[in-house]
C-alpha cells in the first residue's frame, strides 16, 4: 500500500525578458494504491508539468511531493528507488521506444537496472511481462518497435513501466495516438493491471469520456489551478465549475446531441 | 430532391505490391451539394485512400483499377475526373476541390510567412491577379477564418496549433472550391479548440455553400457535424445513411461495433470494464 501525495505544489517558469509564467499554482492531491485519478484540462493547463514534477524531471518552485510520507530524494540511490516506484507511460509509442533495440532489450534493461529478478531469471520475467500485457512472447520478443502496430508498441511501453514493479503509474495521454478501435483495449488492459497489481494510476488526458469511465476521481486543471475535484461521475455529469462545464459542452456527446431536437452549437444542423 | 456534386461509381484502388492489396473496393457514393459527409473507419480501412483517389492524388504503387468519378460543376458542366489531362487536372485541383491534410498543423513551411504561403495559391491559380490583389485576398481570408489580417507576416511557429489549423482552412478556402476534403483536421487539437474549429467549418459551409468530406476515426465527433456518414471497413462502404440514422438505427454489425467501442460522455453504458 503506497500513497503519493502532492502538497501545495507551485511551478513558476522565468521567461527570458518576459516576466514569469505560473504553470502550477498551489496544487494538492493524493493517489493511493489501487486508485485511478483522472487529470483533465486543455493544452497548457499544466497537466504535463505535474507529470514532470512527479517524475522529478522538474522540481517544484514551492511545495513538495511525498511518497509514503517521505519527500523525494533529489539525487542518488534514493532518487533511483523513487523512480522505480513511479513509472510513466508516454503519449507517443512511436517515439518512446528505441528503434535500434529489440523488444527484449527494452524490457531487460529496467529488470537489470533495478535488479528486479536474479540475472538468470531475466528472460522468463521478460516473457511474463509480455504475457501480462496480452502479447504472445514468441511473436514479439525479437522484433524491433517498427515491426509492431501502435497498440502493440503501447503495450510494450506499459510492460516496460511495469517491469520495475512500481506502485504508481503516470499515464500521459496513453491512448490518444492510437486508433479508436484499439484505444478501449489498451485502457481496459490498464484497468485490469491496475486492479490486479493494486497500482495507483494518474491518467492524464483531455478526453473527458474516457476519463469518466476509467477514473475513480477526476481533477480538473485550468491555468495551473485545480478548479474542480471529485468522484468521476459527479465531475463529468454534474460539473460545478464554469470551466469544467465549458469542457464538457465542447466534448462530442451524441447522446445529448440527438436528444435535443433543435440545432446544436457547433453542429452542422 | 437531389443535387449531386460528386458521383463516385464502382471506384476501386489497388496497391500493386506483392501480394496486391485491394484498398478501396467498388465504392458507390453520391455527395450532395453543400453536404457534410463523414467518412469513418479504423486505420487502414481505406478512407484516406478513397479521399485521395477521387482527386487522383495517389502515387504508385496505388492504382485506380476501375470506376468513375464525376464532378458536377456549379456551372452545369460534368467533369470526368479520371479523364482529365495533366494541365486540366492541375487547374481542377484546389480550384474545384481543395484539401485540408492530416497533420495540417505541421504542413506549413516553417521558413515562410503565413501570408506568402497563402499568396502562393493565387500566384499559381490566379495568374491575372497583381500583388496588391493577392495581398488583399490573403488579408480577407485571414479575417474570414478569424486569424486576423495582421498575422500575414507571422511565421507558423509564432501561431498556436489551432491558429495554424485555421490558416490551413483559409488556404483550402482560397479559391472558393465546391468541395473541401478534410482528413482528420482536428485530431491533434484539444477539445475547446476543436469545438471552435468545427463551429467555424459549419459556419463557412453555410456562408459559402461548399460540400465537405470529413474523414476521422472519431465517431462521436462525426455524428455531431455530419449530415450523412459513410462507415468504411476493409475498403468497402458497409453503411451509408444520415448521422441520426447511424446513431439511432445502425444496420451493419460493424457500425454497431464501432458505436459500442466509444466510452459515452454522459450515457450510462460504460464500456470500460471496471
Amino acid at each position: 500500500m503506497s500513497t503519493l501525495e502532492v502538497r501545495h505544489v507551485s511551478k513558476v517558469y522565468n521567461l527570458r525578458g518576459a516576466g514569469q509564467l505560473t504553470a502550477l499554482d498551489d496544487v494538492s492531491f493524493t493517489i493511493d494504491s489501487g486508485q485511478t485519478i483522472g487529470l483533465v484540462g486543455q493544452s497548457g493547463s499544466g497537466k504535463s508539468t505535474i507529470a514532470k514534477i512527479l517524475t522529478q524531471l522538474e522540481t517544484p518552485t514551492t511545495g513538495e511531493v511525498l511518497l509514503d510520507g517521505k519527500p523525494i530524494p533529489r539525487r542518488g540511490a534514493g532518487l533511483r528507488s523513487y523512480r522505480q516506484q513511479l513509472r510513466m507511460v508516454f503519449q507517443d509509442p512511436f517515439a518512446s521506444l528505441n528503434p535500434y533495440h529489440s523488444i527484449r532489450y527494452h524490457l531487460e534493461r529496467p529488470l537489470r537496472l533495478d535488479k528486479v529478478v536474479p540475472k538468470d531469471e531475466t528472460e522468463a520475467e521478460v516473457r511474463r511481462l509480455l504475457e501480462r500485457v496480452r502479447l504472445i512472447p514468441d511473436a514479439v520478443i525479437d522484433r524491433r518497435p517498427h515491426e509492431l502496430s501502435g497498440g502493440q508498441r503501447q503495450r510494450i511501453a506499459i510492460a516496460r513501466a511495469l517491469a520495475s514493479r512500481p506502485a504508481i503509474l503516470v499515464a500521459d495521454e496513453p491512448v490518444s495516438m492510437l486508433d479508436v478501435s484499439i484505444r478501449l483495449g489498451v485502457l481496459n488492459l490498464l484497468a485490469d493491471l491496475q486492479r490486479e497489481e493494486g497500482l495507483g494510476v494518474l491518467y492524464i488526458t483531455h478526453d473527458l469520456a474516457t476519463a469518466r469511465h476509467f477514473s475513480d476521481e477526476i481533477i480538473v486543471l485550468n491555468q495551473g489551478r485545480i478548479v474542480e475535484q471529485g468522484k468521476a461521475d459527479d465531475v463529468i455529469l454534474r460539473p460545478q465549475d464554469p470551466y469544467t462545464q465549458e469542457l464538457r459542452a465542447a466534448s462530442p456527446d451524441p447522446e445529448r446531441f440527438f436528444a435535443s431536437a433543435g440545432p446544436a452549437e457547433g453542429g452542422a444542423r | 430532391m437531389t443535387d449531386p456534386l460528386l458521383s463516385v461509381r464502382d471506384f476501386s484502388v489497388v496497391y500493386d505490391v506483392d501480394p496486391p492489396v485491394a484498398a478501396v473496393k467498388n465504392v458507390m457514393l453520391e455527395l450532395q451539394r453543400g453536404e457534410i459527409l463523414g467518412l469513418a473507419g479504423e486505420s487502414g480501412c481505406g478512407k484516406t485512400t478513397l479521399a485521395y483517389g477521387i482527386q487522383r492524388l495517389l502515387k504508385a504503387p496505388a492504382v485506380i483499377t476501375g470506376g468513375s468519378v464525376v464532378f458536377h460543376d456549379a456551372d452545369g458542366e460534368d467533369i470526368d475526373v479520371n479523364s482529365l489531362g495533366v494541365e486540366a487536372m492541375r487547374r481542377f485541383r484546389w480550384d474545384k476541390v481543395s484539401m485540408v491534410f492530416q497533420g495540417a498543423m505541421n504542413a506549413l513551411n516553417p521558413v515562410a510567412t503565413i501570408g506568402s504561403q497563402l499568396e502562393d495559391v493565387f500566384e499559381v491559380h490566379r495568374p491575372g491577379m497583381n500583388r496588391k490583389q493577392r495581398r488583399d485576398a490573403v488579408a480577407e481570408l485571414l479575417e474570414i477564418v478569424k486569424v486576423g489580417a495582421q498575422r500575414a507576416r507571422s511565421f507558423p511557429h509564432e501561431l498556436s496549433g489551432g491558429m495554424r489549423q485555421r490558416v490551413m482552412i483559409a488556404m483550402a478556402l482560397a479559391l472558393r472550391p465546391q468541395l473541401m476534403v478534410m482528413d482528420e483536421p482536428t485530431t491533434a487539437l484539444d477539445v475547446l479548440v476543436q469545438r471552435e474549429i468545427l463551429r467555424q467549418i459549419s459556419q463557412l459551409r453555410r456562408e459559402f455553400g461548399f460540400s465537405v468530406i470529413f474523414i476521422t476515426h472519431d465517431l462521436p465527433l462525426l455524428l455531431e457535424i455530419s449530415d450523412r456518414i459513410a462507415i468504411m471497413r476493409e475498403g468497402e462502404i458497409v453503411e451509408l445513411q444520415t448521422a441520426e440514422g447511424i446513431w439511432r438505427d445502425p444496420q451493419d454489425e460493424y457500425t454497431k461495433t464501432l458505436l459500442s467501442s466509444f466510452p459515452r460522455l454522459t450515457g450510462e453504458k460504460g464500456v470500460v470494464v471496471r
